[in-house]
């Protein structure tokens, strides 16, 4: 019965996986917090994510300053008041307006100077001054934005509807493409999938890792026949499904619920997913090697993956906009790649050019990743 | 590769070879202080189809020792043989002949009963079709049989170092290694699992190799190696050691003093290797076959000669290599009179009132309608299994937990109006080292006296005195985290006394400290109740309990015996134990007290 021929058998290899595959399963479904990683946590981030944060500005108060009334000014306004990214607050004189943008009551200032009406009637083109609060710089960009952006239309409009558009050369005319509508929320979710499975792949995997090691289960695994490399399978296979599943959620809700394009192929997706969900689990793994208790494993997991993949993938802020230094770094945190397979996936489609590269670094990294731990993972408690 | 037995390993039993043997084993391990050696020189042989007790105190290197023989440590030098394989080269083969059971059970607490049993019997290679056979003699032998479908995290202690067991042993091994099974848990429990041991090694001739610190299980082993420092102190049979000792034990009683003022002027007297209370008795170890003498001064002594116990030759080889002898140490300095009598308010003769005690845990009673009283200067003891309301009792008493219902007053105090001014009276001794391990002795020291308000020369001088007292001084700069376990428990007591409680709680204060160490601290808790401070100890060593004045055993929440530890043997004697130890006594109590329940129901 204890022959070493017998436990090094393929049969019995499979026999002992399938045991551990079968235990950590039964742990995974009776334990609340595997579960609430796996599914709460990511339903919770969807949902602040779809709902709560945008990265839109919408009806922001601006104030309105008009040294002189004329139709053509009262047009523009009006196209102001109908855009839905605006809400103008007349203000009697510029003063009042700047007092107005200090108390934070309106993000912006639109003056239109004495000569807004005659520029408009001669060259077809008029100055118009624009004071926005820099505090939020963000806001502020999108509200320079916008603004040009209204005017410009509007100009467009008025030069279309007086058939003076011959005289105006050049015009420029903005599409957004792969993103139409200019939805925050479209970049953001597929972004946010890898936030998760970094979550489950990584921060879960060495947390109960940890839990064996605090509660001694991990000493009576190591004195039987199971070798090191049967357990690191037997944990890989089951965090591998919730991982996957995990996944399967993001998609569905964000399809469905938040009605983010997916303009590329299922098949992609889940080709990338697992190469990443792969590297994600590689370095949960990796982690519980060196920390055996849940407090050190979750700090880690926490610094490592999760805060890179959630700051440093370009999820929420573009990586091209980092220093240089910042950037470099960018280059070693696997969500990186991730996120940009996702968003060209969902957003774009199945372009090649950007799928094929992603993924060879991401397959690297796993393979990296499991030739580390392999060489230093021992069955001994040193 | 080392030779494989082909057929069952048991049937190999003709090998020259012992089943199990270690040569100049050494381990060492780096430590913050140097080199800390584990392991030194070990060399042993293992007798096949026998019990053996690696007998030590904590930080002995027992457990170094058991993750050797299975495979988990490489030795810095040394050779294992374990029925012909060496563990640090081929692990695999080693494991897959040996069960073995770490200290904390090993067992999956939200997996059930049989699914662990499933989970170690796939992972060892168990056919499928051999399990019902294999199943039913284990969960008959360890009584788990109804309880298949519980999880394990949900099982008593006692229940889960059984299911520990069983798991170790689903491929039938031929050699089974428990690191401490026994630590923690009630006497009960503790009995029927060497029941279940003596058993398994009877019937299937399986060889055991079983750690403790409690010196009484010793007893039990066939053969015994005793470990301490790293170092093999001894071995034989457990009568080999008796006869060492033969008719060097006497039992002392002194009628009209307090054997608790005795004893320390005993265990000085020339020739004394060992003194230990025993309820109202002293019993004294001798280093050689004269008896001791006494002078006048000490009163009236009444000497009586005991048959030998394992304990006397295990403190007489210990003395002999430590050399330390208990010192009379002077509490008077650290304790001062007037503050003993300090709380002293009323008149009563008691410090700790409890009647009616009742507290719920949602429909869970864990304390029911318990009262005691504790006399000033008395040394109390909480007795009872595993989940017996000991540590509610506990905690109601220092006022961290509100009772449901009851009265209650703690020094003078009614804890359920004052709780915080009663826990001025309390030093708490908590079971597990509570106190900041990163700070050095002082660095706690003084942190814990600021914590009780006292500053400037007055906390200088108080600090002076607990190094001196606790002789901590050598220790004065070392983090408390590193410090050997006894001086560790040191710390702990100077710091529950740095405010000069009078009323004292122990949560089973010395478990696995060393029998000398023990003997050191109980001395310092004797003498406190000597100058009037009241002791409230709760404990699963039955020697520990024998220092106590009076005992009060608790089960499923309420009052099952309360009296002095000779009145507690008294209750049980029956022509079947004519002269009960006081674990006899708690264990017949207790299933007792389990039968009328069955009956009831």
């Amino acid at each position: 019965m204890s022959q070493p021929s017998v436990h090094s058998s393929l049969s019995s290899k499979v026999n002992r996986v399938r045991a551990l595959v079968y235990k950590e399963s039964l742990q995974i479904v009776r334990d609340p917090s595997s579960l609430a990683i796996a599914f709460v946590l990511p339903f919770v981030l969807l949902l602040i994510f779809g709902y709560g944060v945008s990265l839109d500005a919408s009806h922001v108060p601006i104030a309105i300053v008009q040294d002189s009334r004329t139709p053509a000014s009262e047009g523009f306004i009006a196209s102001l008041r109908n855009s839905r990214w605006f809400t103008p607050r007349p203000y009697p004189d510029i003063h009042d307006a700047i007092d107005a943008l200090k108390r934070q009551d309106v993000e912006g200032i639109l003056w239109l100077r004495e000569n807004f009406g005659r520029g408009i009637e001669s060259f077809h083109n008029a100055p118009i001054h624009v004071v926005v609060d820099g505090v939020d710089d963000n806001t502020a960009r999108l509200v320079e934005g916008y603004l040009n952006n209204t005017w410009q239309t509007w100009l467009t409009l008025r030069n279309q509807r007086e058939r003076l558009a011959s005289r105006l050369p050049i015009e420029l005319q903005a599409r957004i493409w792969f993103n139409p509508d200019n939805r925050s929320r479209d970049f953001l979710i597929p972004g946010l999938i890898a936030v998760i499975m970094t979550l489950i792949g990584a921060l879960l995997t060495a947390l109960v890792i940890a839990r064996e090691w605090e509660r001694g289960t991990m000493e009576s695994l190591f004195v039987t026949p199971v070798s090191i490399g049967e357990i690191l399978i037997g944990k890989f296979i089951p965090y591998f499904v919730l991982g996957m599943s995990g996944m399967a959620l993001s998609v569905l809700m964000s399809h469905f619920l938040f009605e983010v394009p997916l303009r590329g192929s299922i098949f992609a997706l889940t080709i990338t997913s697992s190469l990443f969900l792969t590297s994600a689990l590689g370095m949960g793994l990796l982690i519980s090697t060196a920390a055996k208790n849940q407090f050190v494993a979750g700090q880690i997991a926490i610094v490592f993956t999760f805060l890179p993949a959630f700051i440093l993938s370009g999820f929420i802020f573009d990586i091209h906009s980092m220093p240089s230094l910042i950037q470099a770094i960018t280059h070693i945190i696997p969500a990186s790649y991730f996120v940009t397979i996702l968003q060209s996936v969902f957003l774009a489609g199945d372009i090649p050019g950007v799928i094929i590269p992603n993924s060879v670094a991401l397959a690297l990294f796993s393979v990296f990743l499991f030739a580390l731990i392999r060489r230093i993972s021992r069955k001994r408690i040193e | 590769m080392a030779p494989i037995p082909k057929s069952h390993p048991m049937a190999d039993l003709t090998s020259p070879e012992a089943l199990i043997s270690a040569n100049g084993l050494t381990k060492t391990f780096p430590s913050p202080r140097g080199t800390l050696t584990a392991l030194d020189n070990i060399t042993f042989s293992l007798k096949e189809g026998s019990i053996t007790g690696l007998i030590g105190p904590d930080g002995a290197g027992k457990t170094t020792l058991m993750r050797l023989l299975a495979g988990l440590l490489l030795p810095d030098s040394g050779e294992i043989r374990i029925m012909g394989n060496n563990p640090s080269r081929d692990p695999l083969s080693v494991q897959g002949s040996i069960g073995y059971m770490p200290q904390k059970f090993g067992l999956y607490e939200d997996l059930s009963v049989q699914e662990n049993l499933d989970l170690y019997a796939d992972l060892q290679g168990v056919p499928r079709n051999r399990r019902k056979e294999l199943y039913a003699p284990l969960l008959s032998m360890t009584a788990l049989s109804p309880f298949g479908k519980r999880l394990a995290g949900q099982l008593s202690g006692g229940m889960k170092q059984k299911l520990g067991v069983a798991c170790s042993l689903v491929h039938q091994p031929p050699i089974l290694l428990l690191d401490e099974p026994t630590v923690g848990v009630d006497p009960v429990s503790r009995r029927e699992l060497w029941e279940i041991l003596r058993k398994l090694v009877r019937e299937s001739r399986s060889t055991l190799f079983v750690s403790t610190s409690y010196l009484d299980e010793a007893e039990r082993c066939d053969e015994i190696l005793i470990l301490y420092n790293g170092k093999i102190l001894g071995s034989g049979t457990p009568e080999s050691f008796r006869k060492e000792v033969a008719g060097h034990g006497y039992r002392a009683e002194t009628p009209g003093q307090s054997p608790r003022i005795v004893e320390p002027t005993l265990s000085l007297l020339p020739g004394v290797v060992d003194t230990v209370l025993e309820g109202s008795t002293i019993r004294i170890v001798m280093g050689g076959d004269t008896p001791p003498t006494f002078s006048e001064s000490l009163g009236e002594i009444i000497l009586k000669s005991v048959p030998p116990r394992f304990e006397d030759a295990f403190m007489s080889r210990i003395k002999k290599i430590t050399n330390a002898t208990p010192k009379l140490i002077s509490i008077d300095r650290l304790y001062p009179r007037q503050s003993r009598n300090k709380n002293n308010k009323n008149g009563s003769p008691y410090a700790i009132e409890v009647e009616n005690l009742v507290r719920d845990f949602g429909s869970f009673r864990a304390v029911d309608n318990l009262s005691f009283h504790v006399r000033k200067g008395e040394v109390f003891g909480l007795l009872g299994a595993n989940g017996a309301g000991k540590t509610t009792t506990f905690r109601i008493l220092s006022g961290l937990l509100a009772p449901t219902g009851g009265k209650l007053v703690v020094a003078g105090e009614n804890v359920r109006r004052a709780a915080a001014h009663a826990r001025q009276s309390i030093g708490y001794m908590a079971q597990k080292f509570s106190l900041y391990s990163q700070l050095t002795v002082f660095q706690n020291l003084t942190f814990y006296s600021s914590a009780y308000g006292l500053s400037g020369t007055q906390q200088k001088e108080k600090i002076q005195d607990s190094l001196i007292f606790f002789e901590l001084e050598p220790y004065r700069n070392v983090s408390s985290g590193i410090l050997p376990l006894g001086f560790r428990q040191r710390l702990a007591l100077s710091c529950a006394l740095i405010h000069e409680p009078s009323i004292l709680f122990l949560d089973e204060p010395t478990s696995g400290v060393d029998p000398n160490a023990r003997r050191e601290f109980w001395h310092i808790i004797n003498a406190l109740a000597t100058v009037g401070v009241s002791v409230l100890v709760t404990t699963h060593f039955m020697e520990e309990a024998e220092y106590c004045d009076r005992l009060l055993i608790m089960a499923q929440g309420a009052l099952l015996a309360m009296g002095s530890p000779s009145e507690i043997k008294e209750k049980t004697k029956s022509p079947r134990i004519p002269d009960p130890s006081l674990e006899d006594a708690f264990v017949s109590l207790l299933s007792d007290f389990k039968k009328t329940q069955g009956d009831q129901k």
